[in-house]
């Protein structure tokens, strides 16, 4: 490789269909300014790739095994320059009509892809809508999480939403609490607390949203305060309007 | 909604034209005054006409095509005894009851002379309120039939328009086409083969929309034909695997009945699975009773699907509308194998061509 390569984009293409791939590497073919450095066919091999090779463009489609196309937009960093490749997806659209980097529609030309491209390599220096953005708008409205995907290096857990103890803010991140283990994920615990069912999960504190399941009672705590105590044993701070919307919850 | 038992204001005319009646037998041959013919009719046509009422339950206990004639006739000579015996009873005590009234003194002992008459007539009566019971229970069940068609019918043609709109369904369809975009550089004979797989499925579904029914054969072919463009998109991954006993060949089913259900196994189970796997079919006929099975695999952790099994919902709404009761639907899931269970009446038609 010549010392040009390091200039190159590094693209990767996620899909699970094999002639889908071989589309857009027979398009990519004439772009020599592109780099293909990897091909995933599942969720989980494109959050590794994406993890080791650090890819300046992400080739994605929605529906595909382990983990689909939202999932594993949630799990890159944000400096990724996404296209998402799909047969007809109406919240891709809609998603790309707010955040677009650009959707391209199976089946697609040669002069659409290379508009994407050009599209997609314009964006690429300047500033990307946080990936976790993008996935939230492109979930359907009143559609709350079944399952967390959380990234770990290049390793990726699936969290049920059910076993999910409770979530704690730390600065940028949240430490998603499940089965005695703790997560961490890059994401405001805002954005986490409205992707979660308000029927089975409530924000009880600025720093904590707790699973409605799990709390076993609540505790006075000093002068005004109070701590919830979960079946496990663990308490957590309940500021004053948390409680309010707690008790309300317990007296129903 | 769903008539009472107790009936309308043309039974209540029904029931005060026995009245007179009653009471014109008891002041004839029964010996009674008129008014006193009336004072114990009046009452006593109130009371029976509820006794009766009763007799709605043991004929809807026994439906006249499935119980014996032996069967019917001690249930509702029974019945009628005991309606009438109670009958009888109540006569009593309202003979007893009016005949501490002035006008009606000894009337307890002139009424049993007309006790048997009451008895005849009660009898009667309740005998005849059967056989109403019985023909409305058999106008209702006709209208249940009609209605039941009627639904089936409807349930059918929306089943014929979203099969054209949901077997050429957008991603199967540009997920084909771009497969074959795909292929026309790299292999032009294979990307020729699909399009012909797929016109051959396409040309198929839109022929199906006029029928009732098709033989099996015919839907398992279509599938053959789904399931082949689906192969050339899938590869490897998606395998068939059949088991059709050769009688339940000619059996006929509703068109497009599975094919929505091997859809499904493909785009739920094996389009989820990284490695892939089969889809296994078998189809049994015996005693008149067609079974249907689709087994496939599945990924029990798969991403939530943003769009739930349509497909599923449909063909449980059409077997349910057309063979009612007789025909069952199952889905069960097993580790990791999803199984859809299907049990239809085994019927058969003059093969056209």
């Amino acid at each position: 490789m010549s010392r040009e390569a390091t200039n190159k984009i590094r693209a990767i293409i996620v899909d699970d269909e094999e002639l889908a791939r071989q589309v857009l590497r027979e398009f990519l073919a004439s772009h020599p300014e592109i780099e293909l450095v990897a091909e995933c066919a599942n969720g989980f091999e494109a959050v590794k790739a994406a993890a080791e090779l650090k890819p300046g463009l992400i080739f994605l489609d929605v529906q595909m095994p382990k983990l689909d196309g939202f999932e594993v937009l949630e799990l890159l960093g944000s400096d990724a320059g996404v296209i998402f490749v799909t047969a007809y997806d109406s919240y891709a659209i809609r998603a790309f009509e707010v955040h677009a980097v650009d959707y391209l529609l199976k089946p697609f030309s040669a002069e659409r892809f290379d508009a994407a491209l050009a599209r997609a390599k314009d964006r690429l220096g300047g500033k990307m809508p946080p990936a976790s953005e993008l996935a939230a708008a492109a979930r359907p409205p009143a559609q709350y999480l079944d399952r967390i995907p959380v990234r770990d290096g290049t390793r990726v857990f699936i969290i049920p939403v059910g076993k999910l103890d409770y979530a704690e803010a730390q600065d940028d991140y949240v430490a998603l609490c499940a089965e005695g283990k703790k997560h961490l994920k890059q994401q405001t615990i805002s954005s986490l607390e409205s992707s979660l069912d308000p029927s089975r999960f409530m924000r009880i504190h600025r720093s904590y949203v707790v699973n409605l399941e799990r709390v076993a009672r609540v505790e006075p705590y000093g002068k005004d305060t109070h701590v919830a105590v979960l079946t496990s044993g663990v308490q957590l701070p309940v500021s004053r309007a948390g409680y309010a919307r707690l008790r309300a919850f317990l007296d129903r | 909604m769903r008539p009472t038992p107790i009936g309308s204001g043309g039974l209540l005319s029904l029931w005060v034209l026995v009245a007179g009646l009653l009471a014109y037998l008891l002041a004839g041959p029964g010996g009674l005054t008129w008014t006193e013919a009336f004072a114990v009719s009046i009452p006593l046509c109130v009371v029976y006409a509820f006794i009766c009422v009763s007799a709605w339950y043991s004929c809807r206990a026994t439906p006249v095509e499935q119980s014996g004639l032996i069967r019917l006739t001690l249930t509702h000579l029974t019945a009628a005894l005991v309606a009438s015996g109670v009958w009888i009873l109540t006569a009593k005590i309202l003979g007893g009851i009016l005949s501490s009234f002035a006008p009606f003194r000894g009337l307890d002992a002139r009424l049993p002379k007309s006790y048997p008459l009451i008895f005849g007539i009660g009898i009667l009566l309740y005998l005849l309120r059967v056989a109403a019971y019985y023909v409305r229970l058999s106008v209702e069940a006709s209208q249940e039939a009609k209605e039941r068609e009627m639904k089936a019918s409807v349930l059918a043609r929306d089943a014929e328009l979203r099969a054209l709109k949901a077997q050429v369904n957008p991603h199967f369809l540009f997920n084909s086409l771009n497969s074959i975009s795909a292929l026309t550089s790299s292999d032009a004979p294979k990307a020729r083969e699909m399009c012909i797989l797929l016109a051959d499925f396409l040309r198929r579904t839109l022929g199906l929309g006029e029928k009732a029914s098709i033989p099996l054969d015919e839907e398992l072919s279509l599938i053959r034909s789904f399931l082949a463009v689906e192969k050339i998109r899938f590869g490897a991954r998606l395998q068939m695997d059949e088991s059709i006993d050769k009688n339940a060949l000619d059996v006929s089913v509703p068109p497009l009945l599975l094919q929505p259900l091997v859809e499904n196994a493909v785009a739920h189970g094996i389009a989820n699975l990284v490695e892939g796997g089969a889809i296994r079919l078998e189809a049994r006929c015996q005693d008149g009773v067609l079974s249907i099975a689709i087994e496939n695999r599945f990924d029990p952790d798969a991403p939530p699907k943003r769009k739930s099994g349509v497909g599923l919902v449909n063909v449980r709404q059409r077997l349910e509308a057309r063979y009612g009761q007789l025909a069952s639907f199952n889905v069960k899931k097993a580790g990791d194998i999803y199984r859809v269970a299907l049990v239809l009446p085994a019927e058969r038609e003059g093969r056209s061509s």
